[in-house]
């Protein structure tokens, strides 16, 4: 068994005795603190600088022309480890909407439950049209759980739009459209 | 007398074992069944078309045994062995016809760059549209470019343009930029279909698959097209952007359109059915069937679905439905109309209620034009199982006049009706309101309307069964998706009943229970058979009591009447 070792204590002088040199030394700290700047946000009315690479809430964004991105993969949805997301992935309609009709496929519906989200971004990294982002909404309340479940309009209003580098579907009507060499 | 018994085998040698392969089947397949995961990858060799070799992917390099051209002694290796003249360069193994002594290497640096370059060059004009693309994930292209492509593209010029999402019949829909050629579709509905509408125009790149000026791939097996399409080319018009292929759970079923009884695979998520297709199954129907066959699932949710268990039009539980049912049944004066439809188990009990109750029991036929290929005369899955069973000893009539008699007569006054509509068979509604009904089926019409005591019953994708099809073969189906709320297996019910007509208790029953019991009592079913053991391809079952009766079906792609009459006689001599 450890035997425990008994420190000895130097006896308190007369003058700290009287407390006096503790009560103005912790002055000292208290009124040089108060003349430095705040550390300290006042969230919820100050809200923090996010990182650009910050997980947030999963969103889904538009490209620049304010298209939709996202052509229902379902990639996400495979990936998701607490299956999180839900779609039901549908056509373009041609006749409505001849501009996006060599994109074929768009979401018909799309669900992510946030009670189930884990914020681990894989869905992002998985995303072969670059639609889906973790942006930087970080908190999230409802009254119940249906309003927890972000529906399609929901995530693209999350989301908004973001630059697009490769405009792939652009080059792909163009090339459409200029047709074979031969 | 099976054709694998005169088959004469050699010994071939692959990557360096000998195998024992059937003589003349080619590299591809003897490969296969080297097994070991072992596989030449292939894009327009199909085992059940001619073969094209214009895919160039399953190369592998091949030797013969080297034989002095002048004397034609054996030249021998240092060693002793058989010197092996290698080819110098790689061949297809799709074309290459095994024979004694042919040495195949599958593996080597060679082999691996032709399918590396092969792979490179289809990849050339290939769009990059796997994220909308419906073949995804049972891809062909997709699983050999990760497998042996180079993973990046060197190919810095435009890429061809074809038209896409062209409509090529009513369930087809074609994109031409994913073709790769390989004119598996081609062949298939000029060998198979017999119709043959397809072919490619242009040349070089530019070739191009189409239908003929002014025709359309529009005749009833135009499905299997996409099935055998190794690419997104050829997709379902139907299954289109409906769910990704990885989501869906495969279940094995049996078409139920016509007693061909094609093995079928039925895919679906979380109870919801979203496509079915074909089981390969040599002996019934190759790697084929039907569209129509196809869209039978969308039955299921048909708004007339029976959902209730109902007396006189009030819900009840099961059991009290039962109780009724028996009541009924006991009071004698019963007539069962039967149904082809119906699984061999729930026709066992039927067969057990009707002996119990004194019932006679009648079927109706549903006949309709054959196509000499899966869909045959007879439109019902299981006739035989009716034979089988004892339910009837002769072939059904197409109405039921005779219980319509019966019916005026008094000689009737209850009616089992299970799944046909009385009202359209020659039993008029006034004369149906004479006799009591019970009536059990899966969706309602007008018999359902005026019964009695309704049981609603299971589809064929709820519930686990067999049918026996027109080559008297019995194949086993299981559930893929469950059955509207509440509702059991249809011989859960049944037993209840039959029980009860023979003052025994009710059993908690499973489907091998019921088997145990049919396999004692029937004949044809050898009594070790049970259900779960069944295998794959079914089992065919002695037909000789049943040679005499004159079956509709004509000669179609598996089934030929005559010859499998003189094939049981000769049987039956031996």
């Amino acid at each position: 068994m450890a035997k425990t070792k008994v420190l000895e204590r130097k006896p308190l002088t007369p003058m700290e005795k009287t407390f006096l040199p503790q009560i103005v030394s912790g002055l000292k700290t208290t009124f040089g603190t108060m003349m430095q700047k705040d550390v300290t946000l006042q969230y919820p009315e100050e809200r923090p600088n996010i990182p650009d690479n910050y997980r947030g809430v999963p969103t889904l964004v538009k490209d620049p022309n304010g298209r939709e991105k996202c052509v229902s993969c379902q990639l996400c949805e495979f990936v998701c480890p607490p299956k999180a997301i839900r779609m039901t992935p549908g056509g373009i309609d041609a006749e409505a909407d001849p501009e996006r009709a060599h994109v074929e496929k768009a979401p018909k519906e799309f669900d992510i439950n946030m009670l189930r989200c884990i914020y681990c971004g894989l869905c992002q990294e998985v995303c072969p049209e670059e639609a889906i982002f973790l942006q930087d909404v970080f908190s999230l309340s409802g009254y119940s759980r249906e309003e927890m479940i972000n529906n399609k309009e929901k995530l693209y209003e999350l989301g908004g739009t973001l630059p697009d580098q490769h405009s792939k579907w652009d080059k792909k009507k163009a090339a459409e459209q200029s047709g074979n060499a031969h | 007398m099976k054709i694998e018994s005169i088959v004469e085998n050699v010994t071939i040698n692959i990557d360096g074992q000998d195998v024992e392969v059937p003589k003349g089947i080619n590299i591809i397949e003897a490969v296969k069944m080297v097994g070991k995961g072992k596989e030449v990858p292939h894009y327009c060799y199909h085992p059940k078309l001619s073969i094209a070799g214009n895919c160039r992917m399953c190369m592998v390099e091949m030797g013969m045994p080297m034989r002095d051209r002048a004397t034609g002694e054996a030249v021998l290796e240092e060693d002793g062995t058989q010197k092996i003249a290698w080819m110098p360069k790689p061949t297809i193994g799709c074309a290459t016809n095994a024979s004694q002594g042919m040495h195949i290497i599958t593996g080597s640096e060679m082999v691996k760059e032709s399918r590396n370059g092969v792979t490179e060059f289809l990849l050339i004009n290939h769009p990059l549209d796997c994220p909308i693309c419906d073949q995804a994930g049972e891809c062909r292209l997709q699983e050999f470019s990760a497998e042996h492509g180079r993973g990046y593209s060197r190919f810095i010029e435009d890429k061809n343009v074809k038209p896409k999402r062209s409509r090529l019949g009513p369930n087809v829909t074609l994109d031409d930029e994913r073709c790769i050629l390989c004119s598996r579709c081609v062949r298939f509905s000029k060998e198979v279909a017999n119709d043959d509408v397809l072919g490619f125009v242009d040349r070089g790149t530019y070739s191009t698959l189409t239908c003929f000026p002014g025709k359309e791939l529009s005749h009833n097996y135009s499905l299997n097209t996409v099935d055998i399409c190794p690419v997104g080319a050829l997709t379902s018009t139907d299954f289109r952007f409906k769910m990704r292929v990885w989501f869906l759970k495969r279940t094995h079923s049996i078409c139920t359109e016509s007693s061909v009884g094609a093995n079928t695979e039925i895919w679906s998520r979380e109870g919801k059915i979203y496509r079915i297709t074909p089981r390969r199954n040599d002996e019934v129907n190759d790697t084929w069937m039907t569209d129509t066959g196809r869209a039978l699932y969308k039955e299921i949710e048909s708004e007339d679905r029976l959902m209730h268990y109902s007396i006189e039009g009030v819900h009840k539980a099961s059991d009290e439905v039962a109780v009724a049912a028996t009541e009924l049944l006991k009071s004698g004066k019963v007539a069962i109309v039967g149904s082809a439809h119906s699984s061999v188990e729930e026709q066992f009990f039927y067969k057990a209620i009707a002996e119990r109750s004194g019932a006679k029991v009648s079927l109706v036929s549903h006949h309709g034009d054959g196509d000499g290929l899966l869909q045959s005369e007879d439109r019902t899955p299981n006739l035989r199982g009716a034979l089988v069973t004892g339910l009837i000893s002769e072939l059904p009539s197409e109405n039921l006049e005779v219980l319509a008699r019966d019916i005026n007569s008094g000689a009737v006054k209850t009616i089992l009706a299970v799944n046909e509509d009385l009202t359209e068979l020659g039993i008029s509604k006034d004369v149906l309101a004479k006799a009591k009904v019970i009536y059990v089926g899966s969706h309602a019409n007008r018999t359902s309307e005026v019964a009695n005591i309704v049981l609603p019953s299971l589809m064929v994708f709820e519930k686990d069964g067999s049918f026996i099809n027109q080559s008297f073969r019995i194949q086993g189906f299981k559930a893929a998706i469950p059955g509207p709320r509440g509702v059991q297996s249809d011989f859960m019910v049944l037993e209840k009943i039959a029980a009860a007509l023979a003052g025994e208790k009710a059993t908690a029953i499973t489907i091998d229970s019921v088997w145990e019991r049919m396999t004692a009592t029937i004949d044809q079913l050898s009594d070790s058979l049970r259900w779960h053991s069944l295998p794959e391809e079914g089992v065919a079952l002695d037909a000789t009591a049943f040679l005499n009766l004159g079956f509709v079906e004509t000669k179609n792609l598996k089934y030929d009447p005559v010859a499998f009459k003189e094939a049981h006689a000769a049987l039956a001599e031996v």
